[in-house]
């Protein structure tokens, strides 16, 4: 059982492949794990038990009629609640979407079911993913579990948290200024935000349409690459999907070697406002892939001392527009319709019932910075600036084949300590948001802890050079690992109150 | 800036949204400090820069004009809050001097 819950993904499909492991039994085994532990993590806003049976028994039955299966059949997946799944309640973390079930599948979930993995159940986040905590949840906030009085970062904190509290090998999330990235830095796991345009969109509940990612979350850099993978590639469906082929992401994981490679540590990520432990960690993983034969350099990106401003008005501004579908005509929450008042006044009344305060907060500052009189100063102006963003990307990475930081300043926060200083949570993504504003590739492997509580390591790369984030992450998994003598996640402390056996 | 509690309750109405009283009050103080931060992109020097709406090159794209599967109307409006006659039922949109 603990060994079932414990297993890199890529051993369960191996096991589930030879009939070794039925996929029903390992589903049963996470179903049985999230029961015991979800009550104090709060992972999960709904657990798709039936479903989830069904899909293993499906992918069994395939392997006992002799066909051929995937890298990743059979083994359990938690879904961030921001991809609609057909029939499966979804609601992005907001009362405006209580009992929502939508009428079809997310081009992820679709891709995800014909790889014949078993979808376990929607991950708690972030109202909309608007957040650094998932405390903005309409439905009550997750737990970290390597200390259940801290944050599992956020937006996708619920992905991430499952993924460190064993109730599932793999998880998807979603990366608009972080969220993939800074959930798994403060969760001891692995999150990789593609290049934009790498995963379809389609069927995602938006947020900010030229700043949204799908992306892989797991335990290992394999497993996250062969996830990756799957969900990966052209989709008609989603007009800004890249026509491009996908990176060679697993075999960059599966032969991870930075010798020669030219990495390079952004200047501006660093310093003050950053906790030292987190900047000793740091030092100590350049260090290490310095040893491994790659070549060191610093590098300046001036303009990013303004990426959390850009960005805090650029996303605000599409969120707005985006959030206006939500004018309770056509599905989700309705308040006083009682025929008398008219549509303006449901509308009004709904989006103020229905929406809670960081939601609000940003639909109004998008609304400020798009409406007449304020437009050049605001909107107008950060998108200039995120163009001299990019072009420090692209003087960047001229010289360089990879950038690295710490994925975030400090190690996870505790709850309620951010809750109402919006800006103190904002700064909690500056590490993450550049990449978003670029559209480029990163991740966050982890690289150590301080006090108990894990450290991220941030590597970014070039738009659809992808597979250089594996080749770095699965440098440092194999060394650390070998320092460590075994996966960090085997220090999370145990949650059923019994000793876990490793 | 300072941002009143009037200039709110004017954008919570250009925004669609109802606040409370407590909520203008609260939220009014909130949103002076996030665009005093925000207001910082101004300190950068963009002249003559192009602005960047979206990080890839975009073109329109269009599928072949070929009649495709959709929802049925019953899945449409299977989440409708309300339906009536196969069709969405909305509240009145004339106001009452109309």
């Amino acid at each position: 059982m603990t060994e079932i819950l414990r297993a890199a993904a890529t051993d369960l499909a191996a096991a589930i492949a030879a009939g070794e492991l039925s996929s029903v039994e390992v589903t049963r085994a996470h179903l049985d794990r999230i029961a015991e532990v979800d009550d104090r993590v709060h992972a999960f806003l709904h657990v798709d038990t039936e479903g989830a049976l069904a899909q293993a028994a499906a992918v069994d039955a395939d392997r006992a009629a002799g066909k051929e299966l995937g890298p990743l059949a059979g083994v359990p997946l938690a879904l961030k609640d921001v991809l609609t799944q057909r029939g499966v309640p979804t609601t992005a973390g907001s009362k405006m979407l209580e009992g929502y079930l939508p009428p079809y599948d997310a081009t992820v979930v679709s891709r995800l079911r014909e790889a014949g993995i078993v979808i376990l159940g929607k991950t708690n986040m972030d109202e909309f993913a608007m957040g650094s905590s998932t405390e903005n949840s309409a439905y009550g906030p997750t737990h970290n579990p390597w200390d259940l009085d801290r944050t599992p970062g956020g937006s996708g904190g619920g992905s991430a948290a499952a993924l460190a509290a064993f109730e599932a090998p793999l998880a998807i999330g979603t990366d608009t200024g972080g969220s993939i990235r800074q959930p798994a830095a403060v969760t001891g796991t692995v999150g990789v935000k593609p290049t934009y345009g790498g995963v379809s969109r389609y069927g995602l509940i938006a947020l900010a349409s030229s700043l949204d990612q799908v992306g892989p979350c797991a335990r290992n850099v394999l497993d996250a690459a062969l996830l990756h993978r799957v969900i990966a590639g052209h989709d008609p469906r989603d007009s800004t999907s890249a026509a491009a082929a996908v990176p060679d992401v697993v075999g960059a994981a599966r032969h991870g070697d930075v010798r020669g490679m030219r990495i390079g540590v952004i200047r501006e990520l660093g310093g003050e406002g950053y906790l030292p432990a987190v900047e000793q960690a740091f030092h100590d993983t350049v260090e290490l892939l310095s040893a491994q034969g790659a070549e060191v350099v610093e590098v300046s990106c001036p303009s990013f001392d303004h990426a959390l401003s850009a960005y805090y008005l650029i996303l605000p501004a599409e969120a707005s527009s985006n959030l206006s579908r939500f004018d309770a005509m056509r599905y989700g929450l309705r308040v006083g319709d009682d025929g008398e008042h008219s549509a303006e006044q449901v509308m009004n009344a709904t989006r103020g019932a229905g929406f809670g305060a960081e939601v609000k907060r940003r639909i109004m500052i998008g609304t400020y910075a798009l409406s007449a009189g304020y437009y050049d100063a605001y909107y107008g102006t950060a998108q200039k600036v995120r163009t001299l963003i990019i072009r420090d990307f692209d003087a960047a990475f001229e010289q360089v084949d990879v950038l690295v930081s710490p994925t975030t300043p400090t190690t996870a926060f505790r709850l309620g300590e951010r809750v109402d200083d919006p800006l103190a949570m904002y700064k909690y993504d500056l590490c993450t948001l550049p990449t978003n504003l670029a559209g480029n590739a990163a991740g966050s492997f982890p690289v150590g802890l301080a006090d108990g509580l894990p450290i991220g390591f941030q590597v970014i790369a070039p738009p659809l050079a992808d597979e250089r984030i594996y080749r770095v992450g699965a440098v440092l998994e194999r060394e650390l690992r070998a320092q460590w003598g075994g996966p960090l996640l085997d220090r999370v402390p145990a949650l059923n109150g019994k000793q876990e056996q490793r | 800036m300072a941002l009143s509690v009037e200039d709110v309750a004017r954008l919570s109405d250009l925004a669609r949204i109802d606040l409370s009283p407590q909520e203008l009050e609260h939220l009014a103080p909130q949103l002076e400090v996030i665009l005093e931060a925000v207001a910082r992109v101004s300190e950068l020097d963009t002249e003559g820069v192009e602005p960047t709406s979206h990080p890839l090159p975009l073109r329109n794209v269009f599928r072949p004009d070929v009649v495709q599967p959709s929802l049925t109307n019953a899945e449409a409006l299977a989440m409708a809050p309300v339906a009536e006659d196969e069709r969405f039922r909305v509240p009145r949109i004339l106001g009452e001097e109309q």
